[in-house]
């Protein structure tokens, strides 16, 4: 029998590594591998509207599910096209692989037609990058890529491989190398033993603990450790906007959101703590505020799979590098062998229950205009109990989603939160709709964000995708005005959308379903009917009052608690 | 304060452009940069002189380490037992006249530095030391006769003593 084809390795590996989904667009330098994944039983492919969509529709499927997206593009364009979209899987440690076609080895650096150095572009926001000298090298490398977008601190991988890699057959004598053995890459698992009895003791004797997390427990699949943790120290538990959906918002320790727009008790709790336990986050400056005035008064206990993060904005007292959910067991376990069991915390708990009833999130209800946050609480109410997946495109709807929706289950919100990528919602809808085909998944987005890649409402109705979509419509972009509004003198630079399309309108035309809703009064039978039509995708058009602005908001420049609280206090 | 770190890396195409890219794209500083492949040609040695304070080297390193590319990383001035530096210098000078060639002579005499090409006009000289040695020699020379081309090689590290670094 022949040797397989470069691209037949590619089909090949791809299966055996058990993707099942793959999302692209084809182009000149990626047609045999298009060719050949035409023959795959195993494989389906979903052609998006834009090489953009593709990737965050394969970051949407990564998030919802755990398993590594996988994305197939062209060279050139096709590959410039991905970088935000691999920039943002980069932002939040999403593994992802991506496949780029490439001209031939022999024009590579001659500015051939559709040549880019996909390498060079793509460089500054992957894990890693491999081109393709030789055909027998695309089945290794596209293992390595796996292994590496899959382990450690997670994130995106991009396979280059030239058009004559993908036609040749392997070299006669050709053996598969099924192990992936790298010298120069083994994360570390397990954290140092001496490290977590020293975290673990000062836990234990602290007055008032708070333990943060962040999107690193999710994607360590690391919740249920956490939980129990919590459980057993009586902590209160305060989350990064990545960490969300990773504990019960119903759970009494939970506190809620940190940061910018963290709501009150999670951020008072940060400030006012002598022991921070901190698991899977990295102190993104949206955490922090000013880093000098962060936690003035605590121990840092920072876990981390990625030692860079470690000590890098935050000074940690006690570091563990190693994964999240090993380290936390290894906690478990140390608290056992030291018969280490939390107290009351009596004292601690009656001042955090007194920042919740001092100031619960709340929000004006100007008479006749619908309140973004009133969406929000609408959809979430009915979604409750239910199999439900949300995603969230960026700006003043994202906050909004993250203080009121209050999720349950791990992997429910999907949101861009290290890069902030307007245009992510959607698609990343789409791709949570094909990796889970019965939940309900919602996409709450702006007017501007939906804009971004509503090219992709033709994907949906090719592939049967009925995700809903709730347009927090305000006509204007809304954070930025936010700013403007307070810190600009209401100077309003490029922050009105004049014109926006008639969604409703835009939903038929690509054969969907859209609702139009201003009465506040109506909201919650649109809502309701959007919900309804389990087969169909629905646009829901919620004209919202533009003057709503996201409170908390921290006062830039401060401590945790220095926060603004309402338009009032601004 | 300025540093040395050593970089072991997997010798493939690439690979020096992502430790490159890391400083720029982190704002780290590259004062000289030297690589090349190391006995086993599978494996690159990279040696950067960079200047920051403990905090911005340990920050350089974990960052370098989390390259998947590189090997080792090592900062050569923390070894207790300290570490020595070369670097290669060439300069093109002025040597025209008998008193220039004399007193170019004299001082290369005195440095230690090697005259390794002859023109009618020019020498090409060759000096190795320590980079602040280099820069003494090359003031010294600037004084005495006029610099047509500096070549600096960058500074090639390795510790004392029996530690070594393997891949």
């Amino acid at each position: 029998m022949e040797n397989p084809t470069g691209a037949q390795m590619v089909v090949r590996t791809l299966e055996d590594l058990g993707v099942e989904r793959i999302f692209g667009y084809p182009g000149a330098a990626i047609i045999d591998i298009y060719d050949e994944l035409m023959n795959s039983q195993r494989i389906s492919h979903v052609l998006a509207r834009h090489e953009q969509g593709a990737v965050h529709m394969a970051d949407g499927y990564a998030r919802a599910t755990g398993k590594v997206g996988c994305a197939l593009v062209t060279s050139g364009p096709g590959a410039t096209n991905t970088v935000t979209a691999i920039a943002t899987a980069y932002g939040d440690s999403i593994p992802l692989v991506l496949i780029t076609g490439q001209v031939s080895t022999g024009l590579i650096g001659t500015d051939a037609f559709q040549e880019v150095d996909t390498m060079g572009v793509t460089r500054p926001v992957v894990k890693h990058s491999f081109l393709c000298k030789k055909p027998e090298e695309v089945p290794k490398f596209l293992r390595q890529a796996f292994y590496i977008a899959s382990t450690g601190r997670k994130g995106p991988v991009v396979v280059d491989i030239p058009k004559n890699c993908q036609t040749p057959r392997m070299p006669e004598g050709f053996v598969e190398q099924k192990d992936v053995s790298l010298r120069s890459y083994n994360p570390t698992v397990l954290g140092h033993k001496g490290q977590i009895k020293r975290a673990m003791t000062t836990l234990a004797t602290a007055r008032r603990p708070v333990l943060i997390y962040g999107g690193g427990v999710i994607q360590g699949e690391a919740c249920a450790e956490l939980r129990e943790l919590v459980e057993r120290f009586n902590l209160p538990v305060v989350t990064t906007l990545m960490g969300i959906s990773g504990f019960p918002s119903s759970d009494r320790h939970f506190l809620g959101m940190v940061g910018m727009h963290g709501i009150y008790a999670a951020n008072e709790a940060l400030h006012n703590c002598d022991a921070l336990f901190a698991v899977a986050v990295r102190f993104d400056d949206r955490v922090t505020n000013n880093v000098k005035k962060f936690c003035p008064n605590a121990t840092v206990i920072h876990i981390d799979v990625d030692p860079a993060s470690i000590s890098k904005c935050v000074h940690a007292d006690i570091p563990v590098v190693g994964d999240a959910k090993a380290v936390l067991g290894q906690c478990l376990g140390a608290c056992d062998e030291l018969h280490l069991a939390g107290s009351e915390l009596t004292e601690w708990w009656g001042m955090l229950d007194g920042f919740r009833k001092a100031h619960p999130l709340s929000y004006p209800h100007p008479q006749g205009l619908i309140m973004p946050q009133d969406v929000v609480r609408a959809v979430s109410e009915r979604l409750q109990g239910q199999d439900y997946y949300v995603t969230t495109d960026v700006g003043q709807h994202q906050m909004f989603v993250a203080q009121y929706f209050g999720f349950e289950r791990p992997r429910t919100f999907i949101t861009s939160g290290g890069l902030g990528t307007m245009g992510f919602g959607f698609p990343a809808a789409a791709g949570a709709k094909m990796a889970h085909p019965k939940a309900q998944v919602i996409c709450f987005t702006g007017d501007g964000s939906f804009q971004m890649n509503m090219q992709e409402l033709s994907t949906c109705k090719q592939y049967h995708l009925p995700v809903k979509i709730f347009i927090l419509d305000n006509h204007v972009l809304g954070m930025v005005r936010q700013w403007q509004s307070l810190f600009y003198d209401q100077r309003y630079a490029a922050t009105c959308l004049d014109f926006n399309p008639d969604f409703v309108r835009l939903a038929e035309a690509f054969g969907h379903q859209g609702i139009a809703v201003s009465d506040p009064a109506e909201l919650d039978s649109a809502v309701e009917r959007a919900l309804a039509m389990e087969d169909e995708l629905v646009i829901v058009d919620v004209r919202v009052n533009p003057d709503a602005k996201v409170f908390p908001m921290q006062r830039v420049g401060g401590s945790s608690e220095d926060m603004i609280l309402s338009e009032e206090e601004a | 304060m300025r540093r040395t770190i050593s970089i072991l890396l997997e010798n493939e195409s690439g690979a020096l452009s992502r430790v490159v890219g890391l400083f720029s794209q982190r704002g780290f500083n590259i004062e000289n940069i030297t690589a090349a492949p190391t006995e086993n040609d599978t494996v690159s040695r990279i040696t950067i002189l960079t200047k920051g304070d403990s905090m911005v080297v340990e920050h350089i390193t974990k960052q370098l380490h989390k390259l998947v590319n590189v090997i080792k990383v090592v900062v050569l001035d923390d070894f207790p037992e300290g570490c020595i530096e070369r670097e290669i210098l060439f300069l093109k000078v002025q040597a025209a006249t008998r008193a220039a060639r004399d007193e170019v002579q004299c001082l290369c005499g005195i440095f230690r530095a090697e005259i390794v090409d002859v023109t009618p006009d020019l020498f090409v000289i060759q000096y190795v030391g320590e980079p602040d040695e280099v820069d003494r020699f090359l003031r010294a020379v600037r004084g005495t006769t006029d610099v047509v081309e500096v070549v600096r090689s960058g500074v090639c590290g390795i510790s004392r003593g029996e530690r070594t670094l393997h891949s």
